[in-house]
């Protein structure tokens, strides 16, 4: 038995004698599951510095370098950045003059409506999800249940009274109209969301800033609100993710104007009648990952505090 | 006057009752402590007071005003809750500062007034750090000075010290008891450890069920417990409360049968209205003086357990007819498990219960 313990131990497989201290083998496994999950995405950026017969090539391309040797040569490929300049700028028709494609507007429409939609549903839902958990109505489980009731339905369902509805009124194609419908589907997100957080703060904090004097949009702003920042960022990144990805409602509500980068994607690889245009997608892709990289980036440090530890013993 | 004052509360939710028909007038400079068991309906009692929770029915008077249906924040009253409710996103200063956000002090007012309650509940060298990096008496503390930065009309505790361990409770009863002296407020503690309340208060408020079952001193509660509830309660080790048969009464002294023997024993006069009838007498653990030999007017008795809490011994002892007491004597008594043991108890520590479990008093 002892044995037994020590070959794993060796393989760094020991008990972990305190907080923050697995071992190796552990660290190891989670390095191989974290590298097999990245793969897609690593292959997409891959994918993007290749020149186009390297990306269709058989045996595919793996690598940029040959990491001194390592790698043979059938399988390296010279990066290239060309795919990125022919996102902004190429010619639509064969041997025809470069011209603007337009994508620097698509990516600007994805930034301003995914960001304001999310912001909107964040403070609406946050102040909804306030009242829920503090406020409780008559029969509140009722209509948090019927909150969430659009997102049971498949897009496609819901997508054909909204179309119509956007008709009557004009929003369609504009800028209102699908910034208001996203908003309103991250709404059911963010009151679930911020509700729970609300939940689990401590009332007594609450009371006693009301014996201290407070009013309840200042027990709001100043004591519930920072203890869950937390929650505003996770639930912040999780609807940008949805959102910013969103690809139906966008297709069928946005405008030639309003496009999004979802949208002008699909219709970039798949016209002009040269089959699927691989190098591109796949630079259009990592383009449209970076923001979305660089906000779930800085707002990891808020996703994991948690602001009212230790203050509340229970 | 800053003086509180409930009549006749009740606080129903649903349909269950959890306080009924509260009364108790607390005067300026006056501490009551209310003490019950766990559910007994304390701390709504006191969250009605703050205005926390609204009163089904009855009045909650404030400073000589009803006060029933004012926000906590219009009462103008301090709380220290029990798991203190620090605001975790603000810093020890700014949670001390906090309560005088309405009084529109200019900064270095403000900044003066912290400093000040910050030197009495020795909190100065913290007053930068978070609420979540501070230990624990210090919590208890910064709890403390911020229901002392204002000039309220009353303050209430919620259970301060159930949080302290032994020595830091004992500490801080101490320096809350002198910071309260200092201030002759109107205040409410809300305990269920009997020792706390009756060092700390001027009055205790004794609570069973929602009801409120004794208000007095310390020493009345002690000495003259109204019913058998309160005799139980208040005093540790707990009275004994033995069960016996009342058969008459002369010269003074209560006939009874007692755990299947006679006694005789000076009682109230208030006893001798009693019918023949059954009776519960309560006897103090300390109230008994220990014989080796039979002696007339004694209840029999042999050593089962035997726990030593330092000064005194603890004996638990078994009567003739089986029922368990306890008694206490003084360290240098010896006493050995299975000795017999012969139990006199002192008439002015002795209390007679009738059927309805009320003490029978003049």
């Amino acid at each position: 038995m002892a044995e037994h313990n020590s070959i794993w131990e060796a393989l760094g497989f020991r008990k972990a004698s305190g907080v923050g201290e697995a071992g190796w083998g552990r660290t190891l496994i989670v390095a191989i599951v974290s590298f097999i999950y990245f793969l897609p995405v690593l292959f997409i950026i891959f994918t993007a510095f290749k020149p186009q017969d390297a990306a269709l090539s058989v045996p595919p391309t793996l690598s940029p370098t040959s990491l001194f040797g390592l790698i043979p040569g059938q399988f390296v490929f010279t990066p290239t950045l060309e795919n990125f300049g022919s996102v902004f700028m190429r010619s639509m028709t064969a041997g025809g003059a470069p011209e603007p494609t337009g994508f620097d507007r698509y990516f600007f429409n994805s930034i301003v409506i995914a960001s304001s939609s999310v912001l909107l549903a964040l403070v609406i839902g946050t102040l909804a999800a306030f009242g829920f958990s503090r406020y409780p109505l008559k029969g509140n489980d009722t209509y948090l249940f019927i909150i969430l009731t659009t997102r049971m339905l498949p897009a496609i369902v819901v997508i054909i009274p909204v179309i119509l509805m956007f008709r009557v009124v004009g929003l369609s194609g504009s800028y209102t109209g699908i910034i208001l419908l996203y908003t309103a589907f991250n709404l059911a997100f963010t009151i679930w969301m911020m509700k729970s957080f609300f939940d689990e703060l401590s009332l007594d904090v609450e009371d006693a800033a009301r014996i201290d004097g407070s009013s309840d949009t200042r027990v709001f702003f100043k004591i519930a609100l920072p203890q869950v920042i937390a929650g505003l960022a996770a639930t912040f990144v999780f609807g940008l993710i949805l959102t910013w990805n969103e690809f139906l409602f966008a297709l069928l509500l946005s405008g030639p104007d309003t496009r999004t980068v979802p949208v002008a994607m699909n219709q970039a690889v798949s016209s002009g009648g040269r089959g699927t245009d691989w190098t591109l997608l796949a630079a259009i892709e990592t383009l449209f990952l970076i923001p979305v990289f660089l906000v779930t980036f800085f707002l990891q440090n808020h996703l994991l505090r948690g602001v009212t530890f230790g203050t509340v013993k229970r | 006057m800053p003086t509180i004052e409930i009549r006749k509360v009740t606080k129903q939710f649903g349909a269950f009752t959890a306080v009924k028909d509260a009364d108790l007038k607390v005067e300026a400079g006056e501490v009551v402590c209310l003490l019950g068991p766990s559910g007994c309906g304390k701390t709504t009692t006191l969250r009605m007071i703050a205005g926390l929770e609204r009163a089904t029915s009855g009045d909650v008077i404030i400073a000589g005003q009803r006060m029933n249906e004012l926000t906590p924040q219009e009462r103008d009253i301090a709380m220290v809750f029990q798991f203190y409710a620090l605001y975790p996103a603000l810093s020890v200063g700014q949670n001390i500062a906090m309560p005088l956000h309405y009084e529109n002090l200019s900064k270095p007012e403000s900044d003066a007034r912290v400093m000040k309650v910050a030197q009495i509940m020795h909190l100065t060298e913290v007053l930068d750090r978070m609420p979540n990096q501070i230990s624990e008496g210090e919590k208890q503390r910064l709890a403390v000075a911020r229901a002392i930065v204002r000039d309220p009309n009353c303050f209430l505790f919620d259970e301060p010290l159930s949080r302290l361990d032994v020595e830091l409770r004992h500490s801080m009863r101490g320096q809350i008891k002198e910071v309260l002296t200092g201030l002759s407020k109107a205040t409410v503690i809300v305990t269920h450890d009997q020792l706390e309340a009756l060092t700390m208060a001027s009055r205790i408020a004794i609570m069973k069920d929602g009801v409120i079952e004794q208000v007095g001193t310390p020493h009345e509660v002690f000495a003259k417990p109204v019913n058998v509830f309160v005799a139980s309660f208040i005093g540790t080790p707990q009275m004994n409360l033995v069960e016996a048969d009342l058969q008459s009464f002369g010269g003074g002294n209560a006939n009874v049968v007692l755990a299947g023997q006679p006694l005789s024993i000076a009682a109230d006069p208030a006893v001798s209205r009693l019918k023949p009838s059954k009776v519960t007498v309560g006897i103090r653990p300390r109230a008994f003086t220990t014989a080796q030999e039979k002696a007339d007017d004694t209840i029999a008795a042999q050593a089962e357990l035997i726990e030593p809490m330092g000064a005194e011994t603890l004996i638990h002892a078994r009567t003739l007819s089986g029922g368990d007491i306890r008694v206490v004597v003084p360290r240098d008594k010896r006493v050995k498990v299975g000795e017999a043991l012969h139990l006199k108890p002192d008439p002015r520590q002795t209390h007679f219960f009738g059927e309805d479990g009320k003490a029978v008093r003049t």
